[in-house]
């Protein structure tokens, strides 16, 4: 079975839906690793879930990037393994470093909390695979800081390098490029505003979180 | 003892909707002179060190790892020595 890991922090609130994601809807194996942990041998995956990590005191996954078992999520990063930031998980790991840019207050002033229309802008990463090219999915969003920023520099290489893995299709919260997930450059850290994990059962509005989950499984059965 | 006092704000070229928002509800107080409004962190740190430069090497420092975020922000400071109670 495959392993993931999903990081817990104090004030994260989307680690039990991650878990649930992961063993109920693609029925592999999850792990909830306190943010004390220094150590991730024997996990295919990291995901990085979605919340209020210290309280977003300071600045949004400012204090997160600190947690003692952020080298451990460094260093899994920089072997090629895929870590996932969902939400709160992608302000983590732009605080890092694993992403470029930032993600500010919403351009008007509100937390957002809807199912948000998306396009599939790169359908040929590890996370994205099962999607056709430019598919149109909707997974739900709730942020009030998820308006993307980075300097032109930053967004030229972006799209040099098709790091820009979903957009918005009406954008909601004033992100540059109408960006709503980018990838690093090596192509397996990628980080997300929508919530894939609040989208994994009909029953919830939508299916389409699953592909993400699934398309993580056969990049893993491709390497081993 | 030193006392650094850190003001941590926005880039110019961030947009700061809590600051637009704070500079309406002034015109809608009639206070129609505003232009424009910055706002921004404060921080004061009491530093355990023996001399100015090392206080203004730890404040910018802490600055630079922690509290503000290089992408959108800029920080100034102002250190001084305090009184020895």
């Amino acid at each position: 079975m495959m392993k993931f890991a999903v990081i817990s922090f104090p004030g994260s609130n989307c680690d039990e839906d991650l878990y649930y994601a992961i063993t109920d809807a693609l029925h592999e194996d999850a792990t909830i690793v306190p943010h004390t942990a220094t150590d991730l041998a024997g996990f295919d995956a990291v995901l990085i879930p979605g919340g209020f990590s210290y309280g977003d005191y300071l600045r949004s996954g400012a204090i997160a990037k600190f947690a003692p078992v952020m080298p451990a999520v460094k260093q899994f990063a920089a072997s090629g393994r895929p870590v996932l930031g969902i939400c709160n998980g992608f302000q983590i790991l732009t605080e890092a470093g694993l992403l470029p840019g930032t993600l500010q207050h919403n351009r008007d002033m509100q937390f957002i909390c809807e199912p948000e229309p998306l396009t599939v802008t790169n359908h040929k990463t590890m996370f994205t695979s099962q999607f056709d090219a430019n598919q149109v999915i909707t997974l739900p969003i709730a942020h009030g800081e998820g308006n993307y920023y980075c300097d032109e520099q930053t967004l030229a290489s972006l799209k040099a390098n098709h790091q820009i893995a979903f957009t918005y299709r009406h954008n909601p919260n004033g992100s540059v490029n109408d960006i709503a997930g980018i990838t690093n450059q090596a192509g397996n850290v990628l980080g997300m505003m929508p919530h894939p994990e609040r989208a994994v059962e009909t029953i919830l509005g939508s299916q389409d979180g699953l592909a993400i989950f699934e398309s993580l499984r056969q990049s893993q059965l491709r390497t081993v | 003892m030193f006392l650094a006092q850190v003001h941590v704000t926005y880039k110019p070229s961030i947009l700061d909707p809590q600051a637009v928002a704070i500079k309406n509800a002034m015109h809608r107080l009639n206070f129609t002179t505003v232009d424009a409004v910055t706002q921004g962190k404060y921080f004061e740190l009491t530093l355990d060190v023996d001399s100015a430069e090392q206080a203004q090497a730890q404040a910018e420092a802490i600055c630079d790892q922690l509290l503000a975020n290089p992408n959108m922000e800029t920080y100034r400071y102002d250190v001084k020595e305090l009184a020895q109670s």
